[in-house]
């Protein structure tokens, strides 16, 4: 193995680890065709990365990370617009991965480097805090999965300060699921679905899903044991050609999932349509906040004039990220002609090598997948 | 920014509680928890915020993978995102 994580892995039980190796192997001996497994979740991937779990894989079973990591699917307009409201003299407040993404024009940290005043927080509470202290008007840049927006939503309903309000560039998962699913290119047979997302929404929201697309799910998490596990289920599903939700992270994830938390999420949030970065347009896979939260709404509180200041945007490298086949699973960090060169993650030239749940700072990390091409 | 992290409850204060993780102690907000919490139960917390009671009897494994990610802490992207999310709550 290649990776330097991989001399200090730790498995909490190897020969727990080796028996699903085991099973594994047996389970995908006599397969005709290979299978390809996709998971929605950059902390599977890190998971999976940082513990070498490829290589304990069968030659013929394949994972490969979808579009998980909720930096990497942000939009281009939509740091864009934080950048512009930034340089408009409002405090921008984001989580520290947001910091260094690449927009059209420059990153948040380039616009802090110019004089704008960005501050990095760690919870949407702590913006709020922000707003509480300031006398200026205060813009959270608000990005995560189902999981954070619900968060952002506890703040809008707490009663924050008129100076708060949210740039909401949240996603909603299971809408991009179809999406992938619909990929002819990916041909993926079946999802290993992210066990903190389930968390709020429950494992019954994939039973829809399974029905429509006829590709097994198993909700798994985190841990070296929990995501074999759920690969041994996953796989039994797709040889038996059961389609079904199997729940395999039973102590974080309940059939309904966190019902204070959806009525939270939707009683702020709507879905809307919109680009997710280099994957495709996802209908209903944003959340923006409803009409009703207008007040705390920075695109309704503020004009955000981008084309006019996107105007002579010159060209970057980025046009040649490769970001968006990764994420769909048809492309590795080692097809990206920029990987380990131009794009680094002290100067990433792509939101796949700034996040630490991005695949590609993954794999510059921890080393990609052991029996793939080398760099 | 994107994981939970598994602490203990203090002490609970309306909508906050006192949670460790591991030695360092935290307000953690309860606006999102599924069920109400007490003192001597684990919460899965994400951004300051916890989104789950944790049954207890499922502890122990929960703890182990965090456990294991935090002894090997040195420069590791999944012990920094714990580290971050252990960060998310108001100091106290
Ligand atoms: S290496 Fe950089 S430029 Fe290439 S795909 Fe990854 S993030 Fe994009
Ligand atoms: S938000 Fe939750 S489900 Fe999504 S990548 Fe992060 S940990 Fe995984």
């Amino acid at each position: 193995m290649t990776s330097k994580a991989s001399e200090r892995l730790e498995f909490r039980d190897p020969k727990q680890v080796q028996a699903f190796q085991r099973a594994l192997e047996h389970l995908c001996a006599d397969l005709k065709t290979p299978i390809s497994i996709m998971h929605v979740c950059g902390s599977h991937e890190q998971s999976i990365a940082r513990f070498g779990l490829r290589s304990l894989l069968p030659p013929n079973l394949q994972v490969i990370m979808g579009p998980g990591c909720p930096v990497c699917v942000t939009d281009m307009p939509e740091v864009d617009e934080a950048v512009y409201l930034a340089e408009q003299g409002v405090i921008l407040a984001t989580f520290g991965d947001m910091f260094r993404v690449p927009g059209t024009v420059k990153s948040l940290a380039e616009a802090k480097a110019e004089g704008a005043d960005v501050r990095i927080v760690y919870s949407p509470w702590e913006a709020l805090q922000i707003a509480r202290k300031a006398e200026r008007e205060v813009v959270f840049f608000a990005t995560g999965f189902e999981t954070t927006a619900v968060a952002t939503a506890a703040v809008i309903l707490s009663g924050p300060p008129p100076n708060l309000s949210v740039l909401s560039a949240h996603k909603y998962i299971p809408p991009v699921m179809e999406i992938v699913a619909e990929m002819p290119q990916t041909r993926i047979q079946g999802f290993l679905a992210a066990g903190h997302a389930a968390t709020i929404t429950g494992w019954k929201i994939f039973e829809r899903f399974v029905e429509r697309h006829g590709i097994p799910v198993v909700v798994g998490g985190f841990e070296p044991l929990d995501i074999l596990s759920a690969l041994v289920q996953l796989v039994e599903l797709i040889r038996r050609g059961e389609r079904r939700v199997v729940n395999a992270y039973p102590r974080c994830v309940t059939p309904e999932g966190n019902r204070n938390a959806q009525r939270l999420l939707w009683e702020v949030f709507q879905t809307e349509s919109g680009v997710w970065r280099g994957i495709a347009y996802v209908p209903n896979g944003n959340l923006r906040l409803r009409p009703t939260y207008a007040w705390a709404d920075a695109r309704a509180r503020f004009q955000i004039r981008l084309s006019e200041w996107l105007h002579d945007a010159p060209p970057r490298l980025t046009q040649e990220c490769l970001c968006g086949n990764i994420m769909a699973g048809i492309a590795t960090p080692y097809d990206c002609r920029l990987f380990g060169k131009e794009c680094v993650p002290e100067s990433p030239v792509g939101a796949c090598m700034v996040s630490s749940e991005g695949t590609c700072r993954i794999w510059y990390e921890y080393g990609g997948h052991v029996k793939g091409p080398t760099p | 920014m994107c994981l939970g992290v598994p602490g203990k409850v203090l002490e609970v204060n309306d909508m906050t509680a006192l949670v460790d993780f591991w030695g360092v102690r935290k307000q953690v907000l309860l606006h999102t928890v599924d069920s109400p919490v007490a003192p001597g139960d684990y919460v899965l917390v994400h951004v300051g915020f916890a989104i789950r009671r944790i049954p207890t009897g499922q502890i122990e494994e929960t703890l182990a993978f965090y456990e294991t990610l935090l002894r090997t802490a040195e420069e590791d992207l999944m012990a920094a995102d714990v580290q971050e999310e252990m960060g998310a709550g108001e100091e106290t």
